[in-house]
């Protein structure tokens, strides 16, 4: 059985100018143990469905699916109280700004609690405990004094460590990581990059990855979803859309990639798009 | 000297004075300790580091915006001290910079035409229509239209909006070009569309670039040169295809090394299958 199941997910938003849809009757499933990929470019709407199964929308959100299921269970009719059991302990999320989602007034270490105040019956000695094991399992040096710190004495990549650190600090069994390593350098990208894999292979846990970078993609997924303009364009297996495309826009997204290059020009996705549609 | 080197820099060092609490001591940080190299008219020079390794000091001290500590800039075989005298326009002109956010660096409250035609009623004796008329040309030469001369920039896309940046800085003929990290905020169909442009306008006003990135699949697609830089010097500078080749420092290859790959082969050894 699949961990989570999407069919036919739409999303929409009121905004001044009428709806806007987001999500296009979008469709995908995640099994335990595996690392599912969703790459897409600004407004692909990859975000967005995963928000709508954390439940994280604004209040102009509006959401239908055929099915949001986890574990058997339907998210759309799961009472608010229910869906807040779920939600942050067996699936959580880390998010792309990692100073920015942490509260600059709170010690990590408080930030951290918190997550396992609402979720375990811990007293405070085996929270304490608990936390220190976290930060050495996300490799954080020192890891008792990393609890007292506050997010700006940390750089970048602690601060995604610590968010890693909340995340997985109710062992869930689905974690998403939405653009987890964009705000980062290339090297601190791979150290956390292999520490989301090694975590992953670890606990066994599905693994939703959202990015917009191919190379991030090639590197981790077992499984890609492609979209664009909150359709989905082409679902694959990871080996095969490298090697063999199927969708026109995958193919240009490909073949757009610098290190693909063979002439002196890139070959751009204008043929699909005009690619500056942006202006409304 | 030879007269195809538009940019000289040897030695340069940049120290930053700050004071550590109210009555602490002055702590020194050199952001740049010693850095030296050529760059030839008409080609490209990619700067390659790490957040915090100089670069956009380095960007700063090119642009003529802050000086070097000590060291020497010949630009076009003048030397350049911006710490002892006053630029002349002409000067100013020949370098410009197009920064990394295209969102952060167009003032929200000017439309377009008054962004372009801005640096030529600063820096000439244009007339507005004379200033008008060459804004119209670089807007069609940047892949623009007429029409957006009296547009806002809230109403362009990220790409769109590089353009402008793009357009701003060639308005006053410029010979060299400093480019800090300018397609890393758009998307990948975006960002091929403005390297492409970056090309064609290389090949039709001979111009140079200095081209700072953190991303290796595009140095390695648009550069000549590369430099890499490590907290504030220089490992490693050589011709693209030898540092690529066979990197010499332990640091190239460790940045190299954590560049995701995107080939066949190697998301084949990842996955174990032969």
């Amino acid at each position: 059985m699949a961990l989570l199941e999407i069919e036919n997910l739409t999303v929409e938003f009121d905004t001044v100018e009428g709806r806007f849809r987001a999500l296009d009757n979008v469709s995908y499933s995640v099994n335990a143990g595996e690392v599912l990929a969703v790459v897409g470019e600004s407004g692909s709407g990859k975000s967005v469905a995963m928000l709508a199964v954390m439940g994280l929308l604004a209040q102009n959100g509006h959401v239908w699916a055929d099915k949001l299921v986890f574990e058997g269970r339907d998210l759309m009719t799961m009472s608010d109280k229910e869906r807040r059991k779920v939600i942050g302990k067996d699936i959580s999320m880390i998010f792309q700004e990692p100073i920015a989602s942490l509260n600059p007034c709170f010690t990590v270490g408080y930030q951290l609690d918190e997550a396992l105040v609402q979720h375990t019956s811990l007293n405070r000695k085996e929270r304490k405990d608990r936390m220190v094991e976290l930060m050495q399992q996300v490799g954080m040096p020192e890891p008792e004094k990393a609890i007292k710190k506050f997010p700006h004495q940390m750089s970048g990549g602690q601060c995604q460590r610590v968010m890693i650190a909340m995340a997985i600090a109710c062992s869930p069994k689905l974690l998403i990581a939405d653009e987890p390593t964009t705000a980062l350098d290339v090297t601190i990208q791979k150290q956390i990059l292999d520490l989301l894999m090694d975590l992953q292979q670890k606990t066994g846990m599905g693994l939703i990855m959202i990015t917009h970078d191919m190379g991030v993609v090639a590197e981790t997924a077992d499984r890609v979803i492609v979209q664009y303009k909150g359709k989905k364009m082409e679902e694959a297996g990871v080996l095969e859309l490298f090697e063999s495309p199927k969708n026109p826009y995958t193919r240009a997204l490909l073949s757009a990639l610098p290190e693909n290059a063979t002439g002196n020009r890139l070959p751009t996705v204008s043929d699909f798009h005009d690619g500056q549609g942006g202006a409304h | 000297m030879s007269n195809n080197v538009i940019l000289e820099a040897r030695d340069l060092v940049r120290e930053y004075h700050t004071k550590e609490g109210m009555m602490g001591k002055t702590v020194v940080t050199r952001a740049l300790k010693g850095v030296s190299f050529d760059l030839e008219r008409g080609k490209t020079l990619a700067v390659v580091g790490e957040s915090g390794c100089g670069k956009s000091t380095l960007a700063r001290i090119l642009t003529l915006i802050d000086p070097a500590t000590s060291g020497d800039l010949f630009i076009e075989g003048k030397k350049i001290d911006i710490s002892q005298e006053r630029l002349s326009k002409e000067m100013r002109a020949k370098v410009q910079i197009v920064f990394q956010n295209p969102y952060g660096s167009l003032n929200p409250r000017q439309k377009i035409g008054d962004v372009l035609t801005e640096p030529l009623m600063i820096n000439t004796n244009l007339s507005p229509a004379e200033r008008r008329e060459q804004a119209m040309d670089m807007l069609i030469k940047v892949g623009l239209g007429p029409e957006h001369f009296n547009r806002y920039p809230h109403m362009f896309s990220g790409g769109q909006r590089q353009r402008v940046a793009i357009a701003r800085a060639l308005m006053l003929n410029p010979s060299l070009l400093i480019l800090d990290e300018p397609v890393s905020a758009l998307d990948l169909s975006v960002q091929a569309q403005i390297l492409n442009l970056l090309a064609d306008l290389q090949d039709e006003f001979n111009l140079t670039y200095l081209f700072i990135s953190h991303d290796l699949s595009v140095v390695r697609y648009i550069a000549d040169k590369v430099m890499v830089m490590y907290f504030g010097e220089v490992v490693e500078y050589g011709d693209i295809e030898t540092v690529f080749g066979d990197p010499q420092h332990e640091y190239t290859r460790t940045l190299f090394n954590a560049t995701p790959k995107a080939d066949i082969a190697h998301i084949k050894a990842r996955l174990g299958v032969a």
